[in-house]
């Protein structure tokens, strides 16, 4: 779990005639599923309002029984003091964690309880298990099999609503399947203020509606899809493409924005299916963009480099890395990096640059952030630059302060990673007469002057780690294999470090960086790439504070409390 | 949006009434039928700007409660109770008498536009059963052999344009 | 000899010449109740209500003096007053009379109520089908108000209240108390989880409320007339005051009978009061408390032993009508509806005609409710449309059984008690209808 700032008492409840030590206040369900005691439900969600309409969660509850005049503990036989069991089963998502609470889940009420509320869900669901995309990741599939009768006893006809409704650019409706957990609706009023969904009709036609007229296509749209615990919410863009068992869940970090969104890429035989928002509490809760998930086409984008290539025809990555090396002795040398490289690369840059030294350029992506999950810097790890020490300051709007150098004749080679110069300030006739060395994914209009070419992975393809606005070092996990014949770029980069200081090339993993990293720079003491975790850790930004860091007010982030903060405990 | 200007004035008049605006909401839907006949699309957008709301919290109370209707009605509205006090005294036979009579389906309107009839549950008159609730007026002891006769005085009062 | 009716709330309300403006009800010692009230603290009042034991009219029967104790007197939050003028329980219909015939009673009842629990504005929640009511109480209230019974300063004191009809549309689920006021605040009437939106605490726009029926807050009135230990004396322990019993169904004279509580059998009120069954019929079944109660079968032998220690052993004549006693037959009082039914009544077709109206009156929000009670009414449904099985009968009870106790608010059990109840008390006739060729038996009129 994430590092929490306030310490929560610890108090003794019993949980079927064992006792536990949980934190008072604790929503029930939760503090079950901690002790794996899980209670199934559907329409209680921990970051969303409670509502307590699905009646999954019912468990029998009791407290120690007092006198009511004297206080004193009413004793059984046996001396135990006895607990009053409350009359009817209470739902545990409306319930916290107290002191002496008793609860008992393991019942033949419970049981007939849970066996209930599966039959009566089921009574109207239709059977599209076999064309259903939430079959696998289905609750209803699970909990009738953990919880259910195992057989129907409804020998009615079901109730017809509105089927594969589109309810948005990126979400479908099925209303036949909707269990009206008011998930959906739940999230649209409170998490992105945008409540354009609603049931309509009564009792059991209930049926979940967006106004006619109006679309479900706010940016965060495709997390009801996830929300939706059966498959009423699709995804259009998953719709029908594969069963959800074949596919491999790696995770990952969104790249969209420096706000760092945890996220899980599902992949089945080295290509990408979907991208899902990953759990952090301290970071995107359990939700994502719309927009960030469409990152993954990028991976087939038509522009992708597949080729090394030295002064525009095909060569091997020995002959690149040696031409590479060649136009940097050329020098002088300036580089341009980029909030889009992972830490590891960025630190490894700054070893080559020790080598041969050189201006370092970095550009500002700023651009108006959504207040939610999207911060005004669109790039994951311009952090990572000034903690490796690559660069001192924060990016520039452009690049005219290469162009200036060019201008004056400072500059010979430019080794670029993923910036298109030309798109920023640089002109045509400034390059005429440049070397360009080229490290990025996609072709531009300046990797197509690149006298060496190579291509590198996307964060897909590769291991590493980014520091996100918050100081926050967060890792990500290789998902895909990259291109047949590309490396990742740690990789080509220690080549070409090892190349300009005329030694054999020992190609790095993640975790050999680490240890080079942990030893030279404090703020890394102690780290190790697999101990950072899944939640990420929080660094000490002390030195960092500051700088005018040009992100506002995000989920989990408040840009002031960051800068007052300063030293933060990891 | 064009309503009466009485309505106008009765809405004004009520929503200084409430501590909240959105408790004004069935109140005006109720207006808003009197006036039109029925709660079109306009309507509830209308209604959804007038009390800050989106529309679809007014599309979601219209279709929850039975009195809000989204269609026009015949001229005169036939209502009777087929809860079981009404339904021991025959309600669901006067109901098909009625049908009959008035030429008109269950849940439709008449062709010429005269009737609409419709089930609806205790409307809180059981000693009185069977009740028939005509537009405004609740009509008792509509026993089988009563609702021919009864379906007679609405055509009538339909004819002449005078409440029955 | 029929006994004769104790009308404390229904005093007037038929004499002739007796009419719903506020100068016939000043003539009948209109508002006096109110002054006595204000020369009284709101303690006071609160005290009266307490020690009068009123139990809710509405269908509960809860304690209204412990209603108001729950009051959250100390948020800083403006408190509501609600009267629940929803009478939607069918086989009810006590509360129009009130408001049709006497609407200044509930005026005064609720004024009374108002001060003890210092409201500053209170909401008449009337079904929308009583457009007649709604008029009628306008019109009461404004009169109210000319003469400075109601609005700012109410006689001269410093005590303002102000009062609003408010209309709904013809939802059932509304006369549950958080359903009200979901729908009061402009929303689908989906009731409250409770713990945390106790209307006490959390009601009306989060603030305290108090939710009262039409006839318990004209009992108020009467009692602060009475004194609450002298109002306790109508009636028995725990069942005091009088009641008006809504008769409706298959008896020669259905009507509305105010009765003190426990001084009439149920045998009396069908067979003298309401004058007996239809010619050449027998008594079958009746339900006592609206149609959320369980059913009472005519040849059933009740036997038990009441709250104050007597054993009982009754036949269904001889059942006191008030709280307790029909409580301990395993029914209950309710609404104080009582719906008779006589041989010629097809047992299957009378659920029937009960499901569909719990299944149409569901708000839908949680799962045991808005699919059992739709599944029952299809089961019935089938059964009486020639597809019965003889399973039907242990399949309705197991369904109403995995309702009850498991949903947000009562209606859960409204919709169960009547399927269960049927089942225990008729399942012959449930199991006998598999064998039946015929849609229904010649004899029996269709309910469905």
């Amino acid at each position: 779990m994430s590092e929490s700032k306030e310490e929560t008492e610890l108090v003794t409840m019993n949980i079927d005639g064992q006792d536990y030590e949980l934190p008072a206040g604790m929503n029930l369900v939760d503090a079950m599923a901690s002790v794996k005691k899980e209670v199934p439900h559907y329409c209680y969600h921990p970051k969303l309002s409670v509502s307590g309409n699905c009646r999954m969660c019912l468990v029998e509850m009791g407290m120690p029984m007092k006198d009511r005049d004297t206080g004193e503990a009413i004793l059984d036989d046996a001396g135990k003091q006895k607990i009053g069991w409350m009359p009817r089963p209470g739902i545990a998502c409306n319930s916290k964690v107290a002191p002496g609470l008793h609860v008992r889940t393991n019942t033949d009420l419970v049981k007939d309880c849970r066996e209930s509320v599966m039959e009566f869900l089921l009574v109207n669901h239709p059977l599209d298990c076999p064309i259903c995309d939430q079959a696998g990741e289905c609750r209803l599939q699970e909990f009738a099999t953990d919880y259910g009768r195992g057989y129907s006893r409804f020998i009615e006809d079901k109730n017809v609503k509105p089927k594969r409704t589109q309810l948005g650019p990126r979400v479908m409706l099925d209303d036949e399947r909707c269990i009206l957990c008011s998930r959906c609706i739940r999230f649209c009023d409170e998490i992105v203020d945008d409540p354009v969904l609603g049931f309509t009709e009564r009792g059991s036609y209930s049926t979940l509606t967006c106004y006619p007229g109006k679309q479900l296509e706010n940016n965060y749209s495709l997390n009801t899809v996830d929300l939706c615990p059966v498959g009423a919410l699709t995804s259009t863009d998953f719709r029908f493409k594969m069963r959800v068992w074949f596919l491999k869940p790696v995770r990952s970090i969104c790249t969209e924005s420096s706000v760092g969104v945890n996220t899980e890429v599902w992949s089945r035989e080295g290509k990408i299916y979907r991208v899902t928002p990953r759990r952090n509490d301290a970071v995107n809760d359990t939700w994502m963009s719309d927009s960030g998930r469409e990152l993954y086409r990028q991976v087939e984008a038509e522009t992708r480099l597949k080729r090394f290539g030295t002064d525009g025809r095909k060569a091997c990555i020995a002959e690149a890395i040696e031409r590479a090396v060649e136009l940097i002795k050329v020098g002088p040398v300036a580089y341009v990096a980029s909030g889009h490289m992972s830490v590891e690369e960025q630190y490894l840059l700054r070893k080559v640059i020790e080598i041969e030294p050189g201006s370092v350029h970095m550009l500002r992506h700023e651009k108006e952030g959504d207040g939610l999950l999207i911060s005004n810097d669109r790039t994951p790890n311009t952090r990572g630059a000034l903690v490796t020490q690559l660069t001192q300051t924060l990016p520039d709007t452009d690049f005219s302060q290469l162009a200036t150098k060019l201008d004056a004749g400072e500059i010979q080679t430019i080794v670029v990673f993923g910036e298109d110069l030309l798109a920023n300030g640089i002109k045509a006739e400034q390059l005429k007469k440049i070397n360009i060395v080229y490290f990025g994914t996609h072709a531009n209009a300046t990797s197509e002057l690149a006298r060496a070419l190579l291509p590198t992975l996307t964060v897909f393809e590769k291991n590493g780690s980014f520091i996100n606005q918050q100081f926050r070092l967060q890792t990500f996990l290789q998902c895909i294999p990259g291109p047949a014949g590309l490396l990742p770029d740690v990789v080509l980069i220690a080549k070409l470090r090892a190349a300009l200081q005329g030694e054999k090339a020992i190609d790095p993993g993640v975790n050999e960086i680490w240890r080079e990293m942990s030893e030279d720079l404090p703020i890394f003491a102690g780290l190790s790439f697999a101990n950072i975790g899944e939640t990420g850790k929080l660094l000490d930004s002390q030195a960092f504070v500051d700088l005018p860091f040009c992100e506002g007010k995000t989920l989990h982030y408040e840009p002031q409390a960051q800068a007052l903060a300063g030293a933060v405990k990891s | 949006m064009n309503l009466k200007p009485q309505t106008l004035e009765r809405i004004e008049k009520q929503l200084k009434r409430y501590p909240e605006t959105r408790s004004m909401l069935l109140p005006m839907l109720h207006l808003v039928q009197e006036d039109k006949g029925y709660i079109s699309k306009e309507a509830m957008e209308w209604i959804a700007e007038k009390l800050s709301l989106q529309p679809i919290d007014v599309y979601e109370v219209v279709t929850f409660y039975p009195m809000f209707r989204q269609e026009p009605i015949g001229k005169c509205h036939v209502r009777v109770c087929r809860t079981l006090s009404c339904a021991l005294k025959g309600a669901y036979q006067t109901c098909d008498t009625l049908q009959t009579e008035l030429k008109c389906g269950l849940n439709e309107t008449s062709e010429e536009g005269d009737f609409t009839i419709e089930f609806v549950e205790c409307i809180a008159d059981c000693a009185n059963a069977p009740v028939v609730h005509v537009d405004e007026t609740m009509h008792a002891h509509i026993t089988p052999d009563k609702a021919k006769v009864f379906a007679r005085q609405l055509k009538d009062s339909v004819a002449s344009q005078q409440p029955a | 000899m029929v006994k004769p009716e104790k009308r404390i709330i229904l005093k007037y309300a038929d004499e002739p010449n007796y009419t719903q403006d506020i100068d016939c009800y000043l003539k009948h010692g209109g508002y006096e109740m109110l002054k006595k009230a204000f020369k009284m603290k709101p303690e006071e009042v609160c005290a009266e209500v307490m020690d009068s034991g009123v139990r809710g009219r509405g269908g509960a029967g809860f304690p209204a003096g412990m209603k108001w104790k729950f009051l959250d007197r100390k948020s800083g939050k403006p408190i509501y007053l609600i009267c629940n003028a929803d009478e939607s329980e069918p086989g009810t219909f006590k509360d129009r009379q009130i408001i049709h015939k006497d609407p200044h009673q509930l005026l005064e009842g609720m004024l009374i109520t108002a001060y003890a629990t210092q409201t500053k504005l209170a909401f008449i929640y009337i079904r929308g089908e009583m457009q007649e009511g709604a008029r009628i109480l306008e019109r009461a209230i404004e009169e109210a108000r000319e003469k400075n019974l109601l609005g700012d300063n109410i006689l001269g004191s410093d005590y303002s209240c102000d009062m609003l009809v408010h209309r709904g549309a013809g939802a059932y689920i509304c006369g549950e108390e958080t359903g009200l006021i979901e729908s009061l605040e402009g929303k689908r009437a989906y009731p409250r989880i409770k713990p945390p939106y106790f209307p006490a605490v959390l009601g009306l726009y989060q603030c305290p409320t108090i939710v009262n029926n039409v006839e318990t807050l004209c009992h108020v009135k009467h009692i602060v007339e009475y004194g609450g230990k002298e109002y306790a004396k109508i009636g028995t322990p725990g069942n005091t005051g009088t009641r008006i019993w809504s008769v409706s169904g298959l008896v020669n004279k259905p009507g509305y009978y105010e009765y003190a509580c426990g001084e009439i059998t149920l045998g009396e009120l069908i067979y003298d009061v309401c004058g007996g069954l239809l010619p050449g019929r027998s008594l079958k079944a009746v339900i006592p408390g609206g149609s959320s109660s369980k059913i009472l079968r005519a040849d059933e032998r009740f036997t038990g032993t009441l709250k104050n220690g007597e054993t009982f052993d009754w036949g269904i004549t001889d059942i006191p009508m008030d709280f307790d006693s029909l409580a301990a037959c395993g029914s209950m009082s309710g609404s104080g509806a009582v719906i008779v039914m006589d041989d010629s009544v097809d047992m299957v077709e009378a659920l029937a005609n009960i499901n569909a109206f719990y299944a149409h009156e569901s708000c839908g929000q949680c799962t045991p409710c808005r699919e059992g009670s739709l599944w029952m009414k299809k089961v019935t449904q089938r059964m009486t449309h020639g597809g019965a099985r003889e399973e039907d009968a242990d399949l309705l009870h197991s369904i109403s059984t995995q309702i009850s106790g498991r949903t947000i608010c009562a209606h859960g059990e409204a919709c169960a008690w009547p399927t269960e109840s049927f089942i225990n008390k008729f399942k012959d006739e449930f199991v006998a209808k598999a064998s039946q060729p015929a849609r229904r038996s010649e004899e029996a009129l269709r309910l469905i």
